[in-house]
């Protein structure tokens, strides 16, 4: 045997071993394998490299993206994490455990997905969550499914055309392979009304693909009188400050909990959330924990309402999900504990005011018009620019920003969170000054 | 050893029926409640709602398992036991005293397939 | 562990704080907005100082078991050891913006471009697609790419997919999610797909069938060639469930066998940590003629969980072409050494060589000790449990899965305990049934959990 860290195995243990099975060498464990299919040749990968070597192998791949200054959202946001959450979740209590199946060893983990699921009603205003969603566009896609469970045999949904790019492509994967007629449309309010029979759900943004907080006023009476579930894709820590899916009236609540401090990381892993109504309780997919006692009567947590879910009901579960994204979960509980009331609610102060600036000065260059004027938003906006936007964005990208997100309309959008400086806002408008459009 | 009533007609999906006139009162029977084990919760279907014999139309759920219950009749649903809703362990303290559904019966025929107390005791003993 | 009775909540005072941001800019007329669109309820989170939230989440963990905790059989999941050096180098890519041009990318591009060639080689598949976040996300897009290929061709009656008995239930969950209809095709008294009762399902309405191999009992289904050629011939594909790739790994590609589609799990395989349940990352290859599909399927909102890609990668290069060649055997001879050790006290209901995993029917002399009696037994000695229950094929089936990261003095010790549960069993089984004496808690009644579910907390 060579040596290799993560192999305990001496000669002599190899040898226990395979007197005790019976065999005379672990080639002759595989006999039942049809020999054609015994891989015999050299694998084409690199030979192992130590420690130093794997880590100078990525050191020099990470120099070799180039750091921006991130002036965009799009459904990923730059937001503050602070120290102590991945001092926390690297704990390998937390980090090296599975799913808690075995409760009374797992409490650790149970109990903060039960924090996580008060603190996801807590900014929703629902009355129950669940343990997480891959992220938010799977989750806003379990939802779709979701408003057809829970409306028996009804299978329209109606989808914002003002919803994320990507959370309406993967609401579009979803439809295709389960049979969901998907409409999408830019004015909700008439085609909830034109009325189908089978309407299920209505999706829509909290805060659109523009930036802009949408008013949803009367919607939910609406999409209820016509026998439909209301979803609203929320921002998570936006809801510090906007108005929440409950107060909205909506039945289920989704979204990306990654503006809850998870570092970019090039898209990934976030985390998705998913809240809705209690009545909804039995559809909501995935793990949920629950309180309950032991027989000494101590406060204990468990995986609970699991004759939902796909180990019991395979085919019929309420979805397929098994393996969610729990970490992350921790991440975020860790960050709204860090953060509070007064912390979340000063993240999106500095950031709303640092975007307004942000806003005013671009609409001053006179390199912009605002094709949403009046209309408010928070952190993100998207302006209509009066210049050739490829240009813009190289101009950017030279003096080391990320800004002026391209979208289909032909808007650009800019995003401020309470990370960006007014050094670098005035940097970013300078540049834009500057340069020749 | 489990409870079977006389009187009762049985499914093969041990669903029990008592027939009142076109009515069919539906519950599950002493057996399957005894291997659930503790009910936590019972999937009624809605008042009006449409069934067909040997359809689903609800479920029990116990902690670690989940059982469809089927229509033994078709017909709509004329009644639907609330107090399950609260209450799923009234299932599983007297299974034929807690009925789930009534069906208002659309062919009474279909009750000659279903087994007597007699016949249902040689698969549910 | 100790039992710590906190929730975060419960340490709340008002006016504390643990964040630390920026000044708001002076004079300027702040933040108090005023319309239709802004929050009015008040918002209820903790107020706690750094220090309290270090102390909770540090006393949550501590009744916490995780694989650098003890020995962690758990089949059918894969609980390797988590190497360190992965965990660090995940934050080189912290300030990566997913949207980012790709001319400021080149560095993340070459990590999936190496883990696309690297997980080819290593499967036999052609390329691979990221985006799927774990292993039940792997088998959907997996299946969606089935029915794409099928769609292309304007086969479009395959609307059934074939899932043996044993399978994961995470296959026919998959599949009715994808829309297609599950056909179960039974497995024989030898645990292994029953090719008898395959052949007449298969038909012009057959998308696939979806294989673990070895499945669930740690078996290797001998018959994937006749059963390959069988599917194949009669139009439809065959769907690898990676979640059984372990002993595998450096042994025998899915693609050598005649799979045209399948997932890995990063999380199993390729030892990134289970972090409590997830974030995991389920890649799924195909064979040449599926590569035409292969991004079409938009499942997930970026490139998938790039974070735990780049741990992988990292294993991959750990390992090298050198180690990878041990790496499933030693699971499979772990597997068969606790196999052999324990079938005189435990029923092995099929006798023969295992893979990575096997399955025990339970104690040889039961009496009233069940399965998960012998779990929570398992727990008072520092281990933890098997998985349970599952596959459904037995009835207190007992899956164990030891993992090549697993030293023999640390198999001898389970080995050990398991035989002494077995006396227990027989000299005191109460001591079994009250199981366990030694944890934070002892079993909750997750009867009145699930009838009166308290989901979140309410203050008194």
């Amino acid at each position: 045997m060579g040596t290799f860290a993560y192999f305990p195995h001496t000669e002599e243990d190899i040898k226990v071993m395979l007197e005790r099975i019976g065999v005379s060498s672990m080639d002759e464990l595989y006999a039942d394998v049809p020999s054609e299919f015994i891989h015999r040749g050299e694998y084409d990968l690199p030979a192992a490299k130590s420690e130093d070597e794997v880590r100078a192998w990525f050191e020099a791949l990470a120099s070799r993206n180039v750091k921006l200054t991130v002036f965009a959202g799009g459904g990923a946001y730059d937001h503050y994490t602070p120290s102590v959450i991945p001092y926390i979740t690297s704990r390998s209590e937390f980090l090296t455990a599975y799913t808690p199946y075995q409760c009374e060893i797992s409490q650790g983990t149970l109990r903060y997905i039960f924090e996580w699921q008060t603190l996801i009603c807590s900014l929703t205003g629902l009355d129950v969550a669940n343990a997480s969603m891959y992220d938010g566009p799977t989750a806003a896609a379990e939802a779709m499914r979701m408003c057809v469970a829970c409306t028996r045999k009804r299978n329209t949904v109606i989808a914002s055309s003002a919803l994320l790019p990507n959370v309406l492509a993967t609401l579009r994967t979803y439809a295709r392979y389960s049979g969901i007629n998907l409409v999408e449309t830019w004015d909700i309010a008439e085609a909830v009304s034109e009325g189908t029979l089978d309407l299920a759900g209505v999706v829509v943004p909290s805060i659109n693909r523009f930036g802009i907080i949408e008013n949803h006023t009367g919607l939910a009476s609406l999409v209820h009188e016509m026998g439909g579930l209301l979803v609203e894709y929320c921002d998570p820590s936006a809801l510090a400050v906007v108005k929440t899916p409950a107060e909205w009236g909506a039945d289920i609540a989704v979204g990306d909990g990654q503006t809850l401090g998870i570092p970019l990381s090039y898209g990934g892993p976030y985390v998705g959330f998913m809240a809705c109504r209690s009545e909804w309780m039995r559809k909501l997919p995935g793990r949920i924990v629950g309180q309950t006692s032991d027989a000494e009567g101590r406060r204990s947590f468990v995986l609970t309402l699991q004759a939902r879910e796909q180990h019991i009901r395979r085919e019929k579960a309420t979805s397929n999900i098994c393996s969610n994204e729990s970490l992350m979960a921790l991440w975020c509980t860790v960050y709204l504990s860090v953060m509070g009331p007064e912390g979340l609610r000063k993240v999106n102060s500095l950031s709303y005011q640092g975007a307004h600036y942000l806003h005013d000065r671009l609409l001053a260059t006179g390199k912009f018009s605002d094709p949403f004027e009046g209309r408010p938003f928070l952190k993100e906006f998207a302006l209509q620019p009066l210049c050739d936007v490829a240009k813009l964005q190289q101009a950017l990208l030279d003096k080391g920003f990320f800004g002026a997100l391209g979208t289909e309309e032909g808007y650009v959008t800019f995003c401020v969170t309470e990370r960006r400086t007014r050094e670098e806002i005035d940097a970013l408008v300078k540049t834009i000054e500057e340069a020749e459009l | 050893m489990s409870r079977i009533i006389e009187g009762l007609l049985y499914s093969e999906s041990h669903e029990w029926v008592k027939v009142e006139g076109d009515l069919a009162i539906i519950g599950v029977s002493d057996f399957a409640q005894a291997e659930m084990g503790d009910i936590t919760y019972v999937d009624l279907p809605s008042e009006g709602d449409e069934v067909q014999a040997g359809e689903e139309f609800g479920a029990l759920e116990s902690v670690k398992a989940s059982s469809e219950l089927y229509s033994p009749v078709s017909g709509t649903v004329e009644a639907v036991n609330d107090e399950l809703e609260s209450a799923p362990e009234k299932v599983n303290e007297d299974a034929y005293g807690a009925w789930i559904i009534k069906v208002k019966m659309s062919d009474t025929s279909e009750l000659d397939s279903l087994m007597n107390a007699a016949a249902y005791s040689e698969i549910a003993g | 562990m100790r039992y710590y009775d906190k929730l975060v909540f419960e340490l709340s005072r008002p006016g504390r704080s643990a964040y630390s941001l920026p000044a708001e800019p002076a004079g300027e007329s702040g933040f108090a907005p005023v319309g239709p669109v802004w929050r009015e309820t008040p918002l209820d989170l903790p107020e706690l100082s750094e220090p309290d939230v270090v102390r909770h989440y540090t006393n949550l963990s501590q009744m916490n078991f995780g694989v650098d905790t003890g020995f962690y059989p758990l089949g059918s999941c894969t609980m390797k050891y988590n190497p360190k050096i992965n965990e660090e180098l995940v934050s080189l890519f912290n300030g990566v913006h997913p949207l980012q041009p790709e001319s400021s990318t080149e560095g993340v591009r070459a990590v999936y471009d190496f883990m696309d060639k690297a997980l080819a080689e290593i499967t036999g598949m052609k390329h691979f697609t990221f985006l799927p976040c774990a292993g039940a996300h792997g088998e959907l897009t997996g299946l969606m790419l089935i029915r794409e290929y099928h769609m292309s061709r304007g086969d479009t009656a395959r609307t059934k997919i074939i899932v043996p008995d044993s399978a994961h239930g995470t296959n026919p969950a998959s599949a009715a999610v994808c829309g297609l209809e599950v056909v179960v095709v039974k497995s024989r008294p030898d645990g292994l797909v029953d090719v008898e009762d395959l052949k007449p399902l298969l038909g012009p309405d057959i998308a696939g069938i979806m294989m673990t191999n070895p499945n669930t009992l740690g078996l290797f289904e001998r018959d994937i060639k006749e059963i390959a050629s069988l599917v194949h011939e009669c139009g439809g594909l065959l769907y690898y469930d990676g979640a059984n790739m372990n002993p595998l790994l450096g042994v025998v590609r899915p693609g050598d066998m005649g799979f045209d589609v399948m997932h890995l799990n990063l999380h199993k395989t390729f030892s990134t940590p289970h972090g409590g349940g997830g974030p995991g990352s389920g890649p799924v290859g195909v064979a040449e003629r599926l590569v035409p599909f292969l991004h079409k399927p938009k499942v997930s909102g970026f490139h998938g969980n790039f974070g735990v890609i780049v741990r992988a990668c990292a294993y991959i290069l750990s390992l090298g072409r050198e180690n990878i060649k041990l790496a499933g055997k030693l699971s499979t001879l772990a597997a068969n050494y606790i196999k052999e050790s324990l079938k005189d006290s435990y029923k092995l209901p099929i006798e023969s060589v295992c893979k990575h995993e096997f399955v025990f029917d339970g104690l040889a002399e039961h009496g009233e000790v069940t399965t998960l009696d012998v779990a929570k037994r398992l727990l008072d000695y520092g281990f933890h449990a098997p998985t349970i229950y599952f596959p459904l094929l037995f009835h207190q089936a007992l899956m164990i899965e030891p993992t090549e990261t697993e030293s023999l003095q640390t198999l001898d010790a389970f080995i050990d305990v398991m035989h002494k549960i077995a006396r227990e069993a027989a000299d005191d089984p109460e001591l079994l049934k009250t199981a366990p004496h030694n944890t934070p808690i002892g079993r909750p009644d997750e009867t009145v959990a699930a009838r009166q579910p308290i989901l979140k907390y309410s203050k008194q």
